[in-house]
Formats: C-alpha cells, structure tokens, sequence
C-alpha cells in the first residue's frame, strides 16, 4: 500500500517537472517577470 | 511538564528561525520600502513557495498565485504549466509544510495573533470559502472575463488579497503620491478585506491561511499525498486529546492525518505523552 503510494507520489512529481519545462518552453516566464517587476496596480488596489 | 514545555520552546524557536530565513529571503530588498521602487532583477523570473505580493518594494521573487493569473491572462497561454508545476512539486514534496516553514504571510499571521486579545476557533464550514475563492477568483474569473482585446483581470489580486493591500499597496501609496490620488471604490473593498483579514488574524491564529488562502488551498489537497506528512500509531494513542488542544489549525492529527488544514508545524508532535504522533518525510523524526 505504502508502496503504490510513493509510486503516485513520484509520478505526480515527475508531472509536476514536466509541467514547469513545459511551461519555460512555451515562454510562460516573459508575462511572469513583466507582471512581477512593475507595479501590479490590481494587487495594491487601483484595479 | 517541564521537559515538555522546553521541547515546544524549542520547536517553536527552531521553526520561527526556519520562517524569519524564508521572510528574508523572498523579502531581500527591504531598503526598498523606503523609496516605493520595485525590485527589477532576474529572481522575478521565480516564485516564492508562500503567498508574498510581488509589488512589495522588499519582494525578491513572485507571488505563485499572482503569477499564475498574469498567465492565464495572457491570451495565447490560457492555464499556467510554469506556475502549476511549481506548486505540484513543492505541494507534493511539502504538503503545507510550506505554510507552516516558509509562508511570509503566515509569519505575520502568526505574530499578530500574539496581540493579546479574546481567542476563537472558526467553525469548519468557513475552511471552505478559501476552495471556492481558488475556483471562482483563480481560475475561472481570470481566464473568463477579458477585455476587447482578449487580456484578462487578475481577480484574486483585484479583489481580495489582503497580502497584496498590505505587503504591495501600503508602501506603494505611501511612496507614490500621484497614485494615491487615484484611489477609489476597489481600494475601498481590499482595504476593508484587509482590514478584516487583521481583526481575524488576531483573534483566530492564521485566519487568511484557514479561509481564504488559495495557495494554501492547493497545498492542503496535496497534504493527502506528500513525502512531508504526519504520522500516528493510533493503536497505542490513549485519546488525551493534547494534539487537538494544541493544534493551531484546529485539526484532530490522531483522526486526520492527512488533514487539508494541517500546517506540519510538529506541536502535536512534541506534547503526545505517548510518542505516537512523528512529522516527517520517512515516520522516523523525533518528536522532540
């Protein structure tokens, strides 16, 4: 039991990775950083 | 009692260092504060494991579920796989041990409810609200409501997030005298949100981590299967009940384990008389 376990817990770990290089690929990065280094006027509440 | 007593100090003490470390280090650019700029540089391109908002002038790294929405926003991407990714694999490692080690928001929740004042525990139904708020003002509301031009709103960040109010809005409009004259009728509902989420911290220890979190709601369902959990042999547990008095998430570790609530914070660990209760990755760490 424990065993399977750490099986889908190592398999959802490998989904995860994929899922990050997957998204670096696709240049999901460029809208994180524009967001992140100027100021989000929606976070701080001028919508 | 005594030795017991010392051992929770001494957990506390270890665990408090563990999350001023990670407050400082996804807040590293604290002289900041003073000016109102933001950090520009290149760790932006990373998120922080907890929720910290990324217009704070201090922030080093970017707010997960803030970047998540700046994705979905984008209309060629659609559902982060950079952003969920990140999360999965810290989740399933860490379950809401995150919350409980690495969260700067949760530190400042946990210091505020220090502010001497009457202590209540929330009914469970509200530990509910932080879901629908990860449905509703996550993922749909930002991938659905765009403009004419297809770009889409961060609703979680617009809307609710007190953290953003406090940690990116406050130093802002303190440092920025020609956005404070646009302030208005959104500002007026995150600073009562905010205002709110205060009065709940004090009173009720991580008020914003139990309902409204949306991170921490990620986390919790991951807490059912990460290499990070909580361990009891209920066979030798004599039901004192001191895991669940003690408890800062008001969860029953003897009954629920693998609660969605539990932060990994050890104290149930550290007062079972019996030793029964282990927190770590493979069953054997000390209770102490």
């Amino acid at each position: 039991m424990n065993k399977n376990k750490n099986y889908f817990r190592i398999v959802i770990l490998a989904i995860a990775i994929c899922l990050m290089i997957a998204g670096i690929s696709r240049g999901e990065i460029m809208p994180v950083l524009m967001k992140a280094i100027n100021i989000c006027l929606e976070c701080i509440g001028l919508g | 009692m005594k030795i017991k007593e010392d051992n929770l100090f001494r957990k506390n003490i270890r665990r408090k260092i563990i999350q001023l470390a990670a407050f400082g280090f996804t807040n590293s650019h604290v002289g900041n504060i003073a000016t109102g700029r933001i950090y520009k540089g290149d760790w932006k391109n990373f998120c922080s494991p907890g929720i910290n908002c990324y217009s704070c002038p201090a922030a080093g790294l970017s707010c997960p579920i803030g970047a998540m929405q700046a994705v979905e926003n984008t209309p060629r991407f659609g559902i982060s796989f950079y952003v969920l990714g990140f999360i999965l694999a810290l989740g399933v490692i860490f379950g809401r041990a995150i919350c409980g080690y690495a969260c700067p928001f949760g530190l400042i929740q946990e210091l505020l409810h220090k502010i001497p004042s009457p202590k209540k525990h929330l009914p469970k139904p509200f530990t509910y609200i932080k879901f629908l708020l990860l449905i509703v003002f996550v993922f749909l509301l930002p991938a659905l409501l765009n403009d004419s031009y297809g770009i889409g709103s961060p609703t979680f960040c617009k809307y609710i997030c007190p953290a953003g109010t406090l940690e990116g809005g406050l130093p802002i409009l303190l440092t920025h005298p020609e956005l404070r004259k646009k302030l208005g009728g959104i500002f007026s509902i995150k600073a009562a949100i905010l205002l709110i989420t205060l009065t709940g911290c004090i009173i009720c220890c991580r008020f914003f981590c139990k309902v409204m979190c949306p991170l921490g709601a990620i986390y919790g369902l991951l807490n059912k299967i990460s290499f990070y959990r909580v361990h009891v042999e209920k066979e030798k547990c004599v039901s004192c009940g001191a895991c669940h008095d003690i408890c800062p998430m008001d969860v029953n570790p003897v009954r629920q384990p693998e609660s969605a609530e539990c932060i990994r914070c050890g104290k149930c660990a550290v007062v079972c008389p019996k030793h029964v209760i282990c927190v770590g990755f493979t069953g054997n760490s000390s209770p102490s």
